[in-house]
């Protein structure tokens, strides 16, 4: 039963390593140490994304934009109600959490396993939400053209609402490509999937469509998109404009410049993997406590150090929704 | 340690409140965010929007709460605190100031137009 509190006979030797300075065991101690230098490399991420950032200070996206869908609520702008939820859930994990981890101080068993059974599904919730989350920005909204020099124009009406690609685009039946798959050609070599709309078929329906602008990724005094005439905007697609696309990637975003959706994508996918990880030892953890190992060991100090990975993730979380969604 | 057990007592009552700092915090985070009042994001505080900085700062808030409460920082010894706090606290200013200096550098030189990005 000695090993999660290591002893090593020395305790009573001052000069034989029986000094604890700290006072906390090697285990708590060092997963304080843990959480510092993986604190370290968050900020390391944030970091560089606000290098980024300011790089691009008057085109970045406008968060508000991209992240604007809440669930059953299909074509309603609802920005931020889905990450304020998802905040919620996560810090009332880390409440539950606490009080399991309080529970485990006097040694009440079944309040530490009720209160690890709701930190777990907080935290499954949490992670849906994130693949969620994930899936509306990779699928993308309104679609948008991109320039040679991989700037993002994207259209809106006279009255600066967004109109997307399929309400533009005037479809050519004559020139329709088909998808070009592994299995067809001799070479077994697929190409990347084709956008729904070729740059033609969106010119046509522009030169049509006389009340739609040109919105570029420049940002007005007043932190809004510039919204170019229709001379210019009429200019910029002919002379510029090489393809479509819709939704984001790692080379392509909708919204705006690639390295929004590559910060995105990794800032929040390394987070959402520290999540996962933090519920699978929640797990283990959870197991342990109902087969009584704790019990047993007469202290629930592995709860205890759990319990600080899990308000790690709940703390890393309070400042990627910051400088994601906030700021 | 074993020698905790015996004489802990509840802390319910200070973990419930904690979540309710926590909550309003961000609920007034999210209201700040949805209608952006004009004379925070008009004013700009040190090259940034004074909203921002409310943001900024709330988020700090937020993560002491989150550490000294729910992590238990506050019943650490002096010296772990510090070796970890501190810590953080040096190295992470440190990269953010050299970072978002260099980010400004390279905005200015692409606004000064030496290098064309926008065709």
């Amino acid at each position: 039963m000695e090993t999660a509190v290591t002893k090593t006979d020395t305790e009573d030797k001052i000069w034989g390593g029986g000094n604890q300075p700290l006072k906390a065991s090697y285990g708590k101690m060092m997963m304080w140490f843990f959480i510092l230098s993986d604190a370290l490399t968050f900020s390391g991420f944030l970091a560089a994304y606000g290098f980024s950032r300011f790089k691009f200070i008057d085109s970045w996206p406008i968060a508000d934009e991209v992240f604007n869908h809440f669930p059953f609520l299909h074509g309603v702008d609802a920005p931020m109600y889905y990450v304020a939820l998802m905040t919620f859930i996560l810090i009332f994990s880390s409440v539950t959490m606490v009080l399991a981890v309080d529970a485990g101080h006097q040694m009440k068993q079944k309040k530490v396993i009720i209160y690890m059974f709701w930190t777990i599904i907080g935290g499954l919730i949490f992670v849906g939400s994130q693949a969620w989350e994930w899936k509306n920005f990779i699928k993308g909204e309104y679609g948008a053209v991109e320039t040679r020099g991989g700037q993002i124009l994207q259209f809106v009406d006279t009255e600066g609402h967004r109109v997307g690609l399929e309400e533009i685009a005037i479809l050519n039946s004559n020139s329709d490509r088909v998808q070009h798959d592994e299995k067809s050609g001799i070479w077994y070599k697929s190409e990347p999937t084709l956008p729904t709309y070729t740059i033609d078929e969106i010119r046509a329906g522009f030169a049509k469509k006389t009340d739609v602008l040109i919105r570029t990724q420049t940002l007005t005094a007043e932190g809004e998109k510039t919204i170019l005439s229709r001379e210019e905007s009429l200019r910029r697609l002919q002379n510029d404009a090489i393809g479509i696309v819709e939704g984001a990637n790692l080379r392509h975003n909708e919204y705006g410049t690639p390295l929004f959706a590559n910060f995105f994508f990794f800032i929040t996918g390394f987070h959402g993997f520290h999540v996962f990880s933090g519920v699978i030892i929640n797990i283990i953890i959870f197991i342990n406590v109902i087969l009584g190992t704790y019990e047993r060991r007469k202290n629930y100090e592995m709860v205890e150090k759990v319990g600080l990975y899990w308000h790690f993730v709940d703390l890393v979380w309070v400042f990627v929704f910051t400088f994601f969604y906030l700021v | 340690m074993a020698h905790d057990t015996a004489h802990h007592e509840s802390n319910t009552g200070k973990i419930w409140k904690v979540f309710f700092i926590l909550s309003v915090i961000t609920i007034v985070e999210v209201f700040l965010g949805i209608i952006k009042p004009a004379f925070l994001v008009e004013t700009t505080v040190i090259s940034m929007k004074l909203l921002n900085w409310i943001f900024i700062i709330l988020t700090i808030w937020k993560a002491y709460y989150i550490t000294w409460s729910f992590m238990h920082m506050e019943g650490e010894t002096k010296g772990l605190r510090r070796a970890v706090v501190w810590t953080a606290i040096f190295l992470i200013c440190y990269l953010i100031f050299i970072l978002l200096t260099e980010g400004d550098y390279v905005y200015e030189v692409f606004k000064a137009g030496y290098k064309s990005w926008d065709f």
